[in-house]
């Protein structure tokens, strides 16, 4: 279009080209990225997804000393486990071995984060994912466990790769995992009565 | 054959007035195409057994498309029912195992073909100016292949898809900052689920395949720009003939065309045998575990991945941190991309390098195989110890590079090809 009176033909105002091109550039750009959002937002947890990963109640009164179970909070496998007033107490003898003692760069709720790692020291609530490589650590218990060696203190033992966890889900020096097992936020609604999930934290916020 | 030819393109080639393929050529240069890829397309007549993988690897990949397009007509992702959708294509489907064993089988030869088709490049330095963007597309379809792979063997949701696809998707939550909530997003839920199985299905028919099928095309235009490199990683360009033809190429079609068909002769033959008698080939290319359903409250006591990423697996259990064993990982592939100019030598081909070359080119190879072996492995004492001194050696290939191939003593190349007809 070469008619503008201000202008001979074929002759380009290569500045105002130039302004053009970027500006167009720009809004484009800024376009294609609000066009991708929808897009990428989409591979976010579903509301469906959000709704499944709801608190989860678990009765305790029938766990006995020294038993533990698993049960599944958000895909996640948790294990609430019933220490033996001996468990508790042999806590404090491992210090050595560990990783983290105080669990200053591990995950888990500010009131879990004491020697027990647990709201009620008999009661422990663990995310089971190895914090390796999120396999699941097996269940070994019983101080020096025959597969694990004497100065085994009892614990979990991850048979992936090998990380090895105290009582309270501590993680021991010579594993490949570098952070204690993960606590997830949970309250006692009543004695007997677990809560996973819920903080009393933000269940009494709730009732506020 | 009034045969077009590709310099300049403007030759004036006639065709019997009237006839269809004058017809044809008018409106789509079908000829010219056939002359500038295949009948005009000089490539180094010393080619050797080495320059049978990239045509095979071509092959595969089309052979994977087949199989997966029937495959995706009988199986159904989802939590609930993949792992049953695909016994019924075993069980029940007319010749669904054939169908899925040509799948599961192809896809551990993909590997096998790409791992010697970068050996070769490595050998006679087929990466070295002026072929490095080749080289890097090369890298970006290993990439991509690793990416499909990977969430290929998601979909049967056995117990070591979950298992694998939990290890694998977590290693991006090692990431400072951004980790945890990518992984979330990565997975669409809170844990490996029906969400990640569905996602990862859309990916491995539609996305990469489709990022593959362009690398590839990407590959062969780079190819067909600068030539193929040969055994002796001379330029064969640098030395043409009275007709403008490089002496010593010959045309790709007919000569390399008919003696690829020898080379997919023999593949198939191969490939057929392990379909046919070992698809599992003993847990290596199907592991047993993946015979269970997923079960996210049970880990199979032993969690490897399929042997082709074994290597980076090891290494990546080799270090006592997960974020460092993650870095290093990532470092042995991206180390690939950077080798055109890690590489001082004045030669390309290791038949005139020196024997630090050699010696190192030796050090990788056994290193790549002992960690594809370690990782198979438990981790438990000396296999880490090993896996550490393999990485290590490993990594020398790539990071003493620059050293040894400027001061080892090269042989003199010669002007021709090396060539007994």
């Amino acid at each position: 279009m070469s008619d503008h009176a201000d202008e001979a033909p074929g002759e380009v105002d290569v500045s105002r080209r130039k302004f053009l091109v970027a500006a167009t550039a720009i809004t484009g750009g800024v376009g294609a990225v609000l066009a991708a959002t929808p897009f990428v937002a989409s591979w976010k947890p579903s509301e469906r997804a959000r709704a499944m990963g709801a608190p989860y109640e678990l009765d305790v009164s029938k766990l006995e000393a020294g038993q533990m179970t698993t049960v599944t909070w958000r895909k996640k496998p948790i294990y609430v486990v019933r220490r033996t007033p001996e468990m508790v107490a042999n806590l404090g003898k491992n210090d050595g071995v560990l990783k983290d003692p105080a669990s200053a760069e591990s995950d888990q709720p500010e009131y879990a984060k004491n020697e027990s790692r647990a709201l009620k020291p008999e009661i422990l609530v663990l995310i089971a994912t190895c914090t390796h490589l999120g396999c699941l650590p097996k269940q070994h218990f019983e101080p020096g466990d025959a597969a694990l060696g004497a100065d085994w203190p009892g614990g979990f033992f991850c048979p992936c790769h090998g990380s090895k966890f105290d009582l309270a889900g501590r993680v021991m020096a010579g594993s490949p995992a570098s952070l204690n097992l993960a606590i997830p936020p949970y309250s006692f609604p009543d004695e007997n009565t677990v809560l996973i999930g819920v903080d009393t934290a933000t269940a009494a916020q709730g009732a506020a | 054959m009034a045969s077009p030819n590709s310099d300049g393109g403007q030759s004036a080639v006639t065709y019997k007035p009237g006839s269809f393929r004058e017809w044809l050529n008018k409106r789509m240069p079908v000829d010219q195409f056939v002359a500038d890829q295949l009948t005009g397309y000089y490539a180094p007549k010393n080619f050797n057994v080495w320059y049978f993988f990239g045509s095979l690897a071509l092959l595969v990949f089309v052979l994977q498309i087949l199989t997966g397009i029937f495959l995706t007509m009988h199986y159904k992702p989802g939590e609930a029912i993949s792992f049953d959708s695909v016994e019924y294509i075993m069980r029940e489907v007319e010749w669904g195992w054939l169908i899925r064993y040509l799948h599961s089988t192809g896809a551990s030869f993909f590997f096998i073909v790409v791992y010697l088709h970068m050996f070769r490049a490595l050998m006679y330095g087929s990466y070295k100016a002026p072929r490095e963007l080749l080289w890097l597309i090369g890298m970006g379809l290993y990439l991509a292949l690793m990416a499909e792979a990977f969430m290929g063997y998601v979909l049967p949701w056995g117990n070591m898809s979950y298992w694998g696809a939990q290890v694998i998707v977590n290693i991006f939550g090692t990431i400072p900052v951004i980790g945890p909530g990518l992984v979330e997003w990565i997975r669409g839920d809170y844990g490996i689920a029906d969400s990640t199985l569905n996602r990862f299905f859309a990916l491995h028919v539609i996305a990469l395949p489709f990022a593959i099928a362009l690398l590839v095309m990407l590959h062969l235009v780079a190819l067909r720009q600068t030539g193929s490199n040969n055994p002796d990683g001379i330029e064969i360009k640098a030395n043409l003939g009275a007709d403008g033809k490089p002496k010593d190429g010959i045309p790709f079609h007919p000569y390399y065309t008919l003696k690829d068909i020898v080379g997919v002769g023999v593949f198939l033959t191969i490939f057929c045998i392990v379909v046919f008698f070992i698809p599992t080939f003993g847990g290596l290319f199907l592991e047993k575990p993946n015979f269970e359903p997923a079960n996210p409250l049970s880990t199979p006591t032993h969690i490897a991945p399929v042997w082709y990423f074994t290597a980076f697996y090891a290494m990546l259990r080799a270090v006592p941190s997960q974020q460092l064993g993650a870095l290093l990982m990532l470092l042995a592939i991206v180390a690939f991309f950077f080798l055109p100019w890690l590489d001082r030598s004045k030669v390309k081909s290791i038949r005139y390098k020196g024997l630090l070359s050699k010696l190192f080119l030796g050090i990788f190879v056994v290193s790549f195989i002992a960690l594809s072996y370690l990782g198979l492995q438990p981790a438990e004492g000396n296999a880490v110890l090993f896996a550490r001194l393999f990485t290590a050696l490993y990594f020398s290939y790539f990071l003493l590079m620059p050293w040894y191939t400027s001061v080892e003593k090269t042989k003199p190349v010669p002007d021709r090809v090396t060539y007994h007809a």
